[in-house]
């Protein structure tokens, strides 16, 4: 029996921390606190959970590795992502802290199902099986599909949530066909025996494929993409930043687990599929972002060019690749809530409306709220990849990995396409310093202090990440296993 | 004994007809249907397997698909029913607040 239950401790924290919160919810509706007083409370639990949760992750670093039953894993990857997911969660909170109360009084629902969304990426970080895989996939696709639709207001929350979760199951209905073949071809659903039997074949490539085209969806890689714009605009902000920065991390921590699994499939075959995955996303991404007007949407759609870039690591598939994805994910958290936080500030307060701010709406926010306005150029110009900031390092490394491992040209486009990104993300930049402020310059006035503190956090991380975490790749590597011989 | 291969045919032909559904489909009803259609294809297949293979894995695993298939059922009506509060349509081409 191998019942090291210690490595989950963590998970059920964040758990055992949403249903604390629901009970916290029917005993202030007992007391009848007012609704403002109970989101506090709400938040606060929430935020002390996240808060345990990463610290315990913290104190793991650096012990051996020891699994559940072959279901879950607890090994430094695992644990890098909980950082990740914990990071991207705590910044959203803060965000959330003071936004839900502008549309919803159902903040312990909102609060509890968040931290299930959390938990259930953690868990996928975790899982070596497909069935655990599956399930954790699962909850936090649940999750966040009601996430989404959470602003009931409003017609574009509902409309973002049907879209997010029709293409949802869709996808998962391709994920669990795949997680079928590979079992069609082994007769088991454990990745470590997977990769022990080295299986060939048909139903191997297939299933791989398949689970490919499941990850995709979750990834929001093009051509599978279709539902990101749409869910990342409809859903409240808080969840956007949250859902394109943690999905994703989860995913791809996932997606180098099935890799790993699947080594008999030849590193010749996975590696172009993922390198043409790369280069639509990232190219697609970024030309749709040039020609948006809704700063969220334009956000969107850089998400989806930035997973794009996250894919060159993994094709490269050597283990400065694995780094590389790691550390740009980390540089990601900080950058892109960052720039969601700022955009939730910009949005207008009608309740029934779509509420996204127009890139018109950052017009002369220098001259309103100098502070605001630099901290967003700050994210805008790392998310662009300016030295010496998080972004610039993160892509660095992934490029540096994809020319290592003999692909030139993916590092090329990949150069290529920051380029036609600094177009729009300097298009915001202008219109904030430009231009004096205008009519449809909103921003929510006074800044709240948990979302200052969130944009502090964001910027701190955005301009020192990159310069103080270098030395921290080093030691990652040797924790971090390669996908291929290389 | 009807042989695994058969069966495994079967189930990507009725896992086929379900992704063909999704996409052609435009009652978001009828969409969600074929998404179930093609989990319930995906069971038949495992559970094929389990017999090929002589384990229970492919069985368990069922039992996990339809969890998930049910909880996918109470999500996806509850958000069908928040959009027809708004909109009194189910028809995936009328629900386009949000495009490009």
């Amino acid at each position: 029996m191998n019942l090291h239950l210690a490595i989950i401790v963590p998970e059920l924290i964040i758990v055992a921390t949403a249903l604390v919160v629901m009970l916290a919810d029917l005993t202030g509706r007992a007391v009848s606190a007012p609704p403002r007083w109970r989101g506090q409370l709400m938040a606060g639990l929430t935020m002390v959970g996240l808060i345990v949760a990463a610290l315990l992750t913290l104190v793991q670093i650096g012990l051996p590795v020891q699994d559940i039953q072959n279901l879950l894993i607890g090994d430094e990857l695992s644990r890098y992502l909980n950082l990740i997911v914990l990071l991207a969660a705590i910044l959203s909170v803060l965000m959330a802290w003071d936004y839900l109360v502008h549309f919803t009084r159902m903040m312990a629902e909102f609060y509890a199902l968040f931290l299930l969304a959390v938990a259930g990426m953690m868990f996928m970080g975790k899982a070596v099986e497909l069935m655990t895989l599956f399930v954790s996939l699962e909850i936090l696709s649940v999750a966040l599909y009601v996430l989404t639709g959470f602003h009931r207001g409003q017609l574009a929350g509902g409309e973002a949530a049907l879209k997010y979760f029709l293409l949802g199951a869709f996808s998962s209905g391709f994920f669990l066909y795949g997680a079928t073949l590979l079992y069609a071809a082994t007769g088991t659903t454990y990745l470590s025996e997977i990769a022990a039997l080295a299986p060939g074949g048909f139903f191997t490539i297939a299933g791989l494929a398949l689970l490919l085209i499941g990850f995709g969806f979750k990834l929001a890689a093009v051509p599978f993409h279709m539902w990101a714009p749409d869910a990342y605009q409809g859903a409240p902000t808080p969840v956007t930043g949250f859902m394109s920065v943690a999905t994703k991390a989860a995913a791809f921590i996932a997606l180098l687990r099935v890799l790993l699994a699947t080594i008999s499939v030849p590193y010749e075959v996975w590696s172009w599929a993922i390198a043409i995955l790369a280069l639509l996303t990232m190219t697609w991404g970024n030309l749709a972002a040039l020609r948006q007007r809704s700063l969220k949407r334009m956000l969107a759609y850089s998400s989806i060019a930035h997973a794009g870039y996250i894919f060159i690591g993994v094709a490269a598939g050597s283990q400065a690749g694995m780094n590389a994805v790691l550390f740009y994910l980390f540089a990601y958290a900080f950058m892109n809530v960052g720039a969601f936080a700022v955009a939730a500030q910009l949005e207008k307060p009608e309740f029934s409306a779509a509420q996204d701010a127009d890139i018109s709406a950052t017009r002369g926010l220098f001259g309103r709220k100098p502070l605001l306005a630099v901290a967003m150029t700050l994210f805008l110009l790392s998310l662009a990849g300016m030295p010496p900031l998080a972004g610039f390092f993160g892509k660095m490394y992934l490029f540096i990995a994809a020319v290592d491992s003999g692909w030139v040209w993916l590092a090329v486009a990949g150069a290529i396409n920051s380029v036609i990104s600094a177009y729009y993300y300097l298009r915001v930049t202008v219109s904030m310093y430009m231009y004096e402020p205008s009519e449809e310059t909103f921003v929510r006035l006074p800044l709240q202090m948990p979302v200052s503190l969130a944009i502090s956090i964001a910027v701190a991380g955005t301009v020192l990440f990159g310069i103080l975490a270098s030395p921290w790749l080093t030691s990652l590597s040797r924790s971090v296993v390669a996908l291929a011989a290389r | 004994m009807v042989p695994t291969a058969y069966v495994l045919v079967l189930s990507a032909v009725l896992f086929t007809i379900g992704a063909v559904g999704v996409l052609v489909r435009r009652n978001a009803l009828i969409i969600f249907m074929c998404v179930e259609m093609m989990l319930n294809a995906v069971n038949l297949s495992l559970v094929a397997l389990s017999n090929q293979w002589g384990n229970l894995t492919g069985q368990i695993f069922v039992f996990i698909v339809m969890a998930v298939a049910a909880v996918e059922v109470a999500i996806g009506l509850a958000i069908v029913m928040a959009i027809v509060r708004h909109k009194d349509t189910t028809n995936v081409d009328e629900i386009n607040l949000l495009k490009w």
